[in-house]
């Protein structure tokens, strides 16, 4: 028997025993502050082993073609995003978990591994290592978002996540048995081949499983009509977690369906965009125009972490490279501006106030100017006002999509983007245009400010300059 | 032998069962009885459609299928009584703090 190759998982290797230190020298360090740093200090290291990781591993006994584990520039892409995501996550993570009085080491720890399941999501070559890096990502961030066991609020969220998460995985393990059933391999690329013959291809089961990975997928990144746990899990979880969920299962979400969708199925396209079209559309209009009745700032960004799915699916249904490209270009100015945004909502939460209410946020601009400037800008982001990162991903996303010929498509996308100006102007309104009612202690910390100028930092850059952005992406999606 | 389609139509039933008890039930342990049970019917179908293709594929799914439902049981029910001791019910419509 030959030993696999381990080279191209050596990233995710090195961050699992990373994760499995930080969660052992939890017991000795008393001072939480330094696990997260050492969590940080994991992040390097992966990022060390992915220069020299690209290549393909474990391979399959029977054909040599199969593989179960690919390293590519495409999953490199998402891991990136994996990684900004996690920095951000402990640093606005550190002060806050303290007021809330749970910083406990576990907590870096489950991030870790978490992210780990994405890592292994985004380079999954086979459906059976997708299943186990999705379950992976999916049961730590059930435990965070449980994470403040004292608190009911927390609890609940949990609860919801967890039953409609396990739900929606029986669900996607359906169609892959399906699918299994239907061409006898589980393996990405070798379904591509299987899809197309005849007999497979006009099968009905075949539609069916397909059905069934679209809605386990959705519950995954939150589209409509299966968005439904969303609001009340980024409501109920702490603030530092709901950062951390609203960006990095959905990448890892959005990444998976790129490869599963545009390798796996593109002989099937024109089925599943039928699917995914009016999936997009609604799950745009949902989250759109739900957010403007919300008074809870979380609520709300939950509801604006669905209408961003709608946009980024539209690049899978281009289903060109330059729509993945889009799509993986928007997710990491997603990133940026959303930890941004909730790291201004962090800092509102002091021993005091709560901070998560809309009216929180009045007068914000007479007693904490700096603040509020920062949070105009990643208002302006997420609804895509130039010069910002916001505005430049979406339109690479809806010239991907008017390229691919759905001019019809990207109207409607844009009137409900114009919608969405509507509540997000409304907190730099509230800022900028009433008075305050009581000032608010601020909680700040070097590391929550720190986390806060690089997401602007990004924001403006992936705005002034975004052909350096998407110019990676494209180079990365050759995939194709 | 007993031919495939009547393994694939027993696998269905059972997951269609699970189906229904998740969605028609309200307490969250016989709801995650309900997901599990989702589980073993396309637990049967692998195995299955793994046995009828003489595939080993399918039942290294099962494998990894069984190992994850028996992490998430421990998960699950680890949840269950976090939430049990700030609040004692173990029923979802209860579960009313977040508008949802």
């Amino acid at each position: 028997m030959q030993y696999p190759d381990l080279g191209p998982i050596m990233p995710e290797i090195a961050f699992i025993a990373a994760a499995l230190v930080v969660l052992m020298l939890e017991l000795v360090i008393k001072r939480k502050e330094a696990i997260g740093f050492l969590a940080i200090i994991g992040i390097a290291v992966a990022m060390f082993y992915m220069k020299g990781s690209f290549g393909a591993t474990f391979q399959s006994a029977s054909n040599p073609q199969e593989f179960m584990f690919v390293s590519d520039g495409y999953s490199a892409f998402f891991k990136v995003i994996f990684f900004v995501n996690l920095f951000m996550s402990i640093l606005i993570s550190l002060k806050y978990l303290k007021i809330e009085d749970s910083l406990k080491g576990e907590y870096f720890s489950l991030l870790m591994l978490s992210t780990s399941g994405m890592m292994i999501m985004a380079s999954s070559g086979d459906l059976i290592v997708l299943y186990l890096g999705l379950e992976l990502m999916a049961m730590s961030t059930y435990i965070l978002a449980g994470f403040m066991r004292n608190n009911t609020r927390s609890n609940e969220a949990a609860i919801k996540y967890f039953l409609l998460g396990a739900f929606s995985s029986a669900i996607l393990l359906y169609g892959v048995s399906i699918l299994y059933g239907l061409t006898g391999t589980t393996n990405i690329y070798r379904l591509a081949g299987l899809v197309a013959a005849e007999d497979v291809h006009s099968s009905p089961a075949l539609l069916l499983s397909v059905v069934m990975i679209i809605v386990a997928f959705g519950y995954k990144v939150a589209a409509a009509p299966f968005h439904m746990w969303a609001p009340d899990v980024y409501e109920g979880a702490p603030t530092s977690v709901t950062a951390f969920m609203s960006v990095g299962p959905k990448a890892a979400g959005f990444a998976v369906m790129g490869r599963v969708f545009l390798i796996s199925l593109s002989s099937y396209k024109v089925e599943w965009t039928t699917i995914l079209i009016p999936v997009a559309i609604l799950t745009m209009a949902v989250g759109n125009i739900v957010a403007i009745a919300q008074t809870n700032i979380k609520r709300m960004l939950a509801y604006s972490s669905i209408a961003h799915a709608g946009y980024a699916m539209l690049g899978i249904i281009a289903g060109t490279r330059m729509g993945l490209a889009a799509m993986m270009n928007y997710l990491l100015v997603y990133a940026f501006m959303n930890v941004g945004a909730f790291a201004i909502v962090i800092m509102l939460r002091s021993n005091v106030v709560k901070g998560d209410e809309l009216s929180d946020y009045q007068g914000l601009a007479k007693s904490n100017p700096l603040a509020a400037a920062l949070m105009l800008v990643f208002m302006f982001s997420l609804t895509g006002i130039p010069p910002t990162g916001g505005f430049m991903g979406k339109f690479y996303i809806f010239m991907s999509i008017i390229d691919a010929g759905y001019i019809w498509l990207a109207v409607v996308s844009v009137v409900f983007s114009a919608i969405s100006a509507y509540f997000y102007l409304r907190i730099v309104v509230l800022m900028y245009m009433k008075d305050q009612e009581k000032v608010p202690e601020l909680s700040l910390s070097p590391a929550l400010s720190l986390s806060l100028i690089i997401s602007f930092v990004m924001v403006i850059a992936m705005g002034i300059l975004p052909s350096a952005f998407i110019d990676v992406a494209r180079v990365v999606s050759l995939i194709l | 032998m007993v031919p495939l389609s009547w393994y694939l139509v027993l696998s269905a039933i059972v997951f269609v069962l699970g189906m229904l008890g998740f969605l028609m039930r309200r307490n969250i342990i016989i709801m995650f009885l309900s997901v599990e049970l989702m589980l073993n019917g396309v637990n049967i179908s692998l195995v299955a459609f793994s046995h009828y293709m003489q595939d080993l594929r399918g039942q290294v799914l099962v494998f990894m299928i069984i190992a994850v439902a028996a992490a998430e049981a421990a998960i699950g029910l680890a949840i269950i009584v976090a939430l049990f001791r700030n609040k004692p019910t173990v029923h979802v419509d209860e579960m009313s703090e977040l508008r949802g």
